[in-house]
This record gives C-alpha cells, sequence and structure tokens, in this order.
C-alpha cells in the first residue's frame, strides 16, 4: 500500500551525533541498503526500505548527524536543506525521525526542540532506553509527549525487537506538524530554557555521566598510560593485519595466478593467451589481494569507532597532529596507511571538517605501505652490508628504520607546508564529543564492513582492471622482431617511454632498466621486483640471483636514489584511484601525483648526488 | 555590570542582593575545579566554532568542569557539560567565560 500521494512513506531519519541513530537504521532496514553520494557533494547518501506490518512500503533516509540545524560543514547543510525540503533532487520527506539518546537528553532535547520547529511532522525516538535504565535514568515519557506536542516512541536499537514501538507509530497515521517557528538569535537561547523545564518536569538523573565511563576515561585518556592502551592497540592491529590480512592477500595473488596458469594450458600461446593470463587474472589477484587487508582494518576501525574508543584516541593525539595541520582524527586513517593507503584514505570519512580530510587524504599514501617491502627488501639485502653498527645495530635494519622514518618525516613537512600555503587559514574546531562506551555489535559491524567493501569492489575493481590491462598493454606490443636477443618488453611501448624517461631519470640514477622497471611499479609497487627480474633477463624471480644482477649493475648511489624514490613516489594507480573516488575530483589526483612527483624526484636527486660525492 | 580591579564583576541577583563573580576563562579553570557558564565570546564576527559553542549547551547558568586534559602540552581539554562530554582546544574553550562556584 502506498501513502495517499502514491509513494512509498518517505521517511528522513535525523540526529546528534551518537544517539544510535545508524544502529537504528540498520535495525529497521538490515543488510538492505543503498548507499551513494549526495549530488555534487563526496557525503554519504544511505536509504533502505522495508515493509511495514501494515504492508505499507517505507522508504527510509538516514541523514549525517548534526548538533545543529545551524550547519556548520557540507553534511551538516544536507541534513538541514532535506529536513527543510529545499535540496535539489531529494524529496521532502514525509516524516522526520528524530533520535534521541536518553541517556543524554540535555543536549539531544535541544536539536529535538529545533527539528519540530521546521513545522513538519515528527516522531521522536527516546533511544538507548535500556542503558537509560541500567543507569537509573527515569523518563516520564507520556508527560515529555504532552509538554513536547510530538508523538515520543521508546526504542532500543542494539536489541533485536527493539524499533518495534516505533515501525507501529511510523506504521500508523502521520502525525500532524505543528506549525513552523521563526528562526532567530533570542529564540535560538529559547531552547535551552525550554530544554532545562522539560528535563526538570520528566527526567529524573542519579547521575551525570555513566561510572563506567568515567573508571575507563580515567585509564585511556591518561598522559602515561593512556598512551601505553592506545600503542598496545595499534601494535595488536598490525600484528593481526600481517599475521592475517596479509598471508590471504598473498594466497589471493597466487590462487589467480595458479587458475591464469591453468587457462593459458588450454588456450594457443600468443597475445590472447598473455592478456587473459597477464592482464586479467594478474589484475584481478591485485585488486582482490587488496581485500583481506583492507577487510581486516576496517574490522578494527569500525570495532574502535563504535567503541567509543576512536574519540579518545583522537584526544591523545590531538595537540600532536595539530602541530603539523591535521587533527586527531587523523591519526587512525595514516596509521592504516602503514598497511595500505587505500583502507587509510577510506577511513578518513571519520574526518567531519573538509579541510582535515583533505589534508589527510594528501599525506596518507606517504606511509610506508607494505607493499613497499619487496621493493626495499631486495634493494637492502643487494646493496647494504650486514655490517653492525655500534656492535648491536644491523646496518640493513637502520636503513629500513630510516626509509619508515622517510615516509613520517616527509608527511609532516608536507603537512606542514599545507598549513602554510592553503588559502584557508580559518580555526577548525576540535569539539568532539566522547561518547559513552559501547559493546560493539556484530551486525553493525558487519553492515558497515559489507558496504567498505562493497565499495572497493564495485568502484574500484573496474578502474584498477582498465588500468592493468592498460599496462598489460603497453608492456607487451609491440612484439618483438624475430631474431631478438633482449628482453621483450624491451621491444614494447613501455620499453620506449622507459628508454624515454632514462633522460629524466638520469640525474637521480635510473638506468633505462630501472626507469623501465617503474612502469609496471605504478600499477602494484611489489611488481616492481619481477619486472627488474624481466628486464635484467634473471630467470624465474628468485630474489637472491636478482640481487646479484643488480649489485653488480647498478652503483650504490643509484640503489639508495632508488630506495628513497620509492619511498616518496606517486603510487600506486588504486591509491590514485581511492583518492578520485573519496574526493570526486581529478584535482586532488592531480595534486596528489604532482607533489609527490617533486618530493620523491628532489628527495633522490640529493640523496644521489651526495652518496656520488662521498663514495 | 562594572568590572573591579580583580576582573571580577558586580552582579545584581534577583533576590536584591549584590554578589561578586569571578569570571575566569574556561581554558584558565583548573582540572576539576566546578564552575557556571557565563557566556561565549565571539573571537571574531559571527563565529561559527563560538555558536556552535552555545548550541552544544555552553549557556548562561550551566554548570561546567574540565575532567581531564592532553596529555602533550594540556592540549587539548575535555570538558563536562550537561550530560556530555566534549574534547575542545584550548584556543576553543578560551571563547567560554565562566564563574567559579566560589561563594
Amino acid at each position: 500500500m502506498l501513502s495517499r500521494s502514491g509513494h512509498p512513506l518517505r521517511i528522513a531519519l535525523v540526529g546528534n551525533p551518537n544517539c544510535g541513530k545508524t544502529a537504528l537504521f540498520n535495525q529497521l532496514t538490515g543488510g538492505r541498503q543503498k548507499v551513494a553520494n549526495y549530488a555534487g557533494v563526496t557525503v554519504e547518501r544511505k536509504e533502505g526500505r522495508f515493509t511495514a506490518p501494515s504492508g505499507r512500503m517505507l522508504q527510509i533516509l538516514d541523514l549525517p548527524g548534526t548538533y545543529s540545524l545551524e550547519a556548520n560543514s557540507p553534511d551538516e547543510q544536507i541534513t538541514r536543506d532535506v529536513c527543510a525540503g529545499s535540496f535539489p533532487g531529494e524529496a521532502v520527506p514525509d516524516l522526520i525521525v528524530c533520535v534521541a539518546d536518553a541517556t543524554n537528553l540535555r543536549l539531544h532535547l535541544r536539536f529535538v526542540l529545533e527539528v519540530k520547529r521546521l513545522g513538519r511532522p515528527v516522531v521522536l525516538a527516546l533511544n538507548m532506553m535500556d542503558t537509560a535504565r541500567q543507569r537509573g535514568i527515569v523518563i516520564d515519557v507520556p508527560e515529555l509527549q504532552r509538554r513536547l506536542g510530538l508523538p515520543v516512541v521508546e526504542t532500543v536499537a542494539v536489541k533485536r525487537g527493539g524499533a518495534r514501538g516505533l515501525i507501529e507509530r511510523v506504521d500508523g497515521e502521520v502525525p500532524v506538524a505543528v506549525p513552523a517557528q521563526p528562526d532567530d538569535a533570542a529564540s535560538r537561547s529559547d531552547l535551552h530554557a525550554q530544554v532545562r523545564d522539560l528535563l526538570a518536569a520528566t527526567v529524573t538523573m542519579p547521575r551525570t555521566t555513566a561510572a563506567l565511563d568515567d573508571a575507563l576515561d580515567r585509564w585511556a585518556l591518561h598522559p602515561v598510560f593512556g598512551l601505553a592502551i592506545l600503542a598496545v592497540v595499534m601494535f595488536l592491529v598490525f600484528q593481526v593485519v600481517y599475521a592475517a590480512g596479509k598471508p590471504m592477500s598473498d594466497l589471493i595473488g597466487a590462487g589467480f595466478g595458479w587458475m591464469g596458469e591453468h587457462v593459458a594450458v588450454l588456450m594457443p600461446a600468443g597475445p590472447l593467451q598473455s592478456l587473459v593470463v597477464n592482464g586479467l587474472f594478474g589484475g584481478l589477484g591485485t585488486v582482490i589481494g587488496f581485500l583481506p587487508v583492507i577487510l581486516v582494518l576496517f574490522l578494527f576501525i569500525l570495532t574502535l569507532e563504535e567503541s567509543g574508543y576512536l574519540p579518545r584516541a583522537a584526544f591523545l593525539l590531538d595537540r600532536l597532529m595539530l602541530s603539523v595541520g591535521l587533527t586527531g582524527r587523523s591519526f587512525i586513517p595514516l596509521l592504516s596507511s602503514f598497511a595500505c593507503a587505500i583502507p587509510g584514505i577510506m577511513g578518513t570519512r571519520s574526518i567531519q571538517d573538509p579541510r582535515d580530510r583533505l589534508a589527510t587524504i594528501l599525506i596518507a599514501p606517504l606511509m610506508t605501505c607494505s607493499a613497499r617491502l619487496p621493493v626495499y627488501a631486495l634493494l637492502i639485502g643487494a646493496f647494504i652490508p650486514v655490517h653492525l653498527v655500534f656492535g648491536v645495530f644491523n646496518l640493513q635494519g637502520i636503513v629500513l628504520f630510516a626509509l619508515y622514518l622517510a615516509g613520517i618525516l616527509g608527511a609532516m613537512a608536507v603537512g606542514w607546508v599545507m598549513k602554510h600555503i592553503r588559502r584557508d587559514k580559518n580555526e577548525h574546531a576540535l569539539l568532539m564529543e566522547l561518547p559513552s562506551y559501547r559493546m560493539p555489535k556484530i551486525r553493525d559491524v558487519a553492515i558497515g564492513l559489507y558496504e567498505r567493501g562493497g565499495i572497493f569492489m564495485k568502484r574500484l575493481t573496474g578502474v584498477i582492471l582498465g588500468l592493468t590491462v592498460l599496462m598489460w598493454f603497453i608492456s607487451t606490443f609491440p612484439a618483438p622482431p624475430a631474431g631478438a636477443t633482449g628482453p621483450a618488453i624491451n621491444y614494447s611501448f613501455a620499453g620506449y617511454l622507459g628508454h624515454g624517461l632514462q633522460y629524466i631519470f638520469a640525474p637521480i640514477g635510473f638506468n633505462w632498466q630501472v626507469s623501465l622497471a617503474l612502469i609496471p611499479a605504478f600499477a602494484a609497487r611489489e611488481t616492481a621486483v619481477a619486472a627488474l627480474a624481466t628486464v635484467y633477463l634473471v630467470g624465474g624471480d628468485a630474489v637472491g640471483g636478482l640481487g646479484h644482477a643488480l649489485a653488480g649493475q647498478l652503483s650504490l648511489a643509484s640503489a639508495l636514489s632508488l630506495l628513497v624514490w620509492f619511498a616518496y613516489a606517486p603510487q600506486c594507480m588504486s591509491t590514485l584511484a581511492i583518492i578520485r573516488r573519496e574526493t570526486n575530483s581529478w584535482r586532488n589526483v592531480a595534486i596528489s601525483f604532482g607533489y609527490m612527483f617533486v618530493l620523491a624526484y628532489a628527495a633522490s636527486f640529493i640523496v644521489y648526488q651526495v652518496t656520488r660525492m662521498l663514495t | 555590570m562594572t568590572p573591579d580591579a580583580t576582573g571580577g564583576h558586580w552582579v545584581y541577583n534577583a533576590n536584591n542582593s549584590y554578589s561578586r563573580h569571578h569570571y575566569v576563562r574556561l581554558s584558565d579553570l583548573p582540572k576539576g575545579a566546578p564552575a557556571v557558564v557565563d557566556r561565549v565570546d565571539d573571537a571574531h564576527q559571527a563565529d561559527p566554532i563560538a555558536q556552535r559553542l552555545r548550541d552544544l549547551g555552553f549557556v548562561d547558568g550551566e554548570p561546567v568542569r574540565v575532567v581531564a586534559v592532553g596529555p602533550m602540552g594540556g592540549d587539548p581539554l575535555l570538558v563536562q557539560i550537561g550530560f556530555t562530554r566534549f574534547a575542545l582546544r584550548r584556543a576553543e574553550a578560551a571563547r567560554v567565560a565562566v564563574r567559579e562556584e566560589a561563594a
């Protein structure tokens, strides 16, 4: 059954951040959600449908959380405009469901009053009623309903059937809207007085905060123990990423390689076979190989976010991040980028401020991701002697550490420079709520994981696969002439490109072989090892043999320069694709590529020339 | 209200008495000291941060307390207002004038 005007009943969910709105949305719609962006902006739009017991179709829009309709950011503007019915391309909601945390009514009721003044039909969902009862909070719901003049229902978003009262209410008659009221400074301060009166008349609270939060925060926010706890949490995350995510990624890569080989047997040798084996299966292996690392990292990010710990981590590190033009919330995405920049960049969605978010996205690729390790291992093994420094430190280890440090220092420098050259030098506030600690619900984490995985697979697979096939094409065609003695890639477009690039890269010490290997490395860094093996005509990719060949062909200065190049170079194309997707702008991709190229070139130039002078 | 030498203000109360309040910036309030918000001052014209602070409940008469400070340079501050805790940088907290609950 449709509503009277002939469309499904359109419901907009609004509420303060941390009111449990998204959990309620998940409860109502289950996995049946459509995630996209609002037209023209990079704010996530989540919509779901379900059929009410009466058979009526309900269409629910989960609007971005906001403290006020006086919007300060693009996502808050969307909430304001959709509620007011003035957002282009969005239908006016038939009903607004305003969600409020029953344990935090001093803050949340003010927003309820603000929404009520819009003059649209509103239902108030008092969420987290179970927690409120546990904490001894007593709410006189009938009296609250009478004084507000709005229907009030109790919900427990995290419990099965916890939204039943809400479903029954929205399935019934749409409540009559109260007339719209003017919005001016005087009436805004009135709202606080009204909230105080409402609270005095309808709510009794034994204490203002949860005892558990106070106890946990004494440790979690402690200047010494807090930082120690954060370090332990992050250490565990990385242990799991490398113990579970990375082997799974390698397994997937190997699996696609194996499948490619077996398909190859069925096909005649030739360009088509090469396309299928190297282009298609190789490309799919690369793309899907990212997935386990992304999912493991997001499992942690979502769990930390749901539990309320993420803002605590941001609190501890805000000052440090602010000194390089970022915010405390940048920390977790940047740390994730040490495994892979893709989940790191996707994780910046927890940064509400667009300027801080973009700054974090731009420097995330400078963190040393796990794909750089094979290249580092090869070059360090070939050129840096196993030599003890001060009798205890291995020189190879010191060089590896220096490369990680170079990434971090480079990121800090870039952040600092951006802070000083960007046009928007206004103060951007932290103003971050530290919500109550909560046990993360499996369903909410699972839905979040499914969404992130889906975004990666749907939006990126095509782009990355296309680029991989393009890379295959330019490395394969034209085929080497009959009787050719050099490696096949030498005669291809990539070969010409590599020979051309060596003039650009000569000042930083790269010969044509290295320049050529950089082309496939753009698809995925770790393929640089295989590419070097190919151009140096080393059978297989036996790293020992390749290391030996490299040591004979490259000078120490060139090798160090190449290491530094990999620390800063604009790579990989999957990262650039995700920047395009998350910022919806090719300009940001160009900025990202451009600054990293200049940074890598300058750093490699200095390292090459200085090493040559010293050796 | 007339400012006096100590930076406090004489306030005429509803019960026909005068009392002297000391105003301090929330950023200068010692950790744990109970206080009451007096007002939020705009750092510049049409200051969105000040407006947001007012929306979050930093309004006259609201009890407020600094419950924790960040490990680096005592920044940011964790501030309890109403039933909620907000992390504010010192520059944000400096917009809030509070009265210490001494009397």
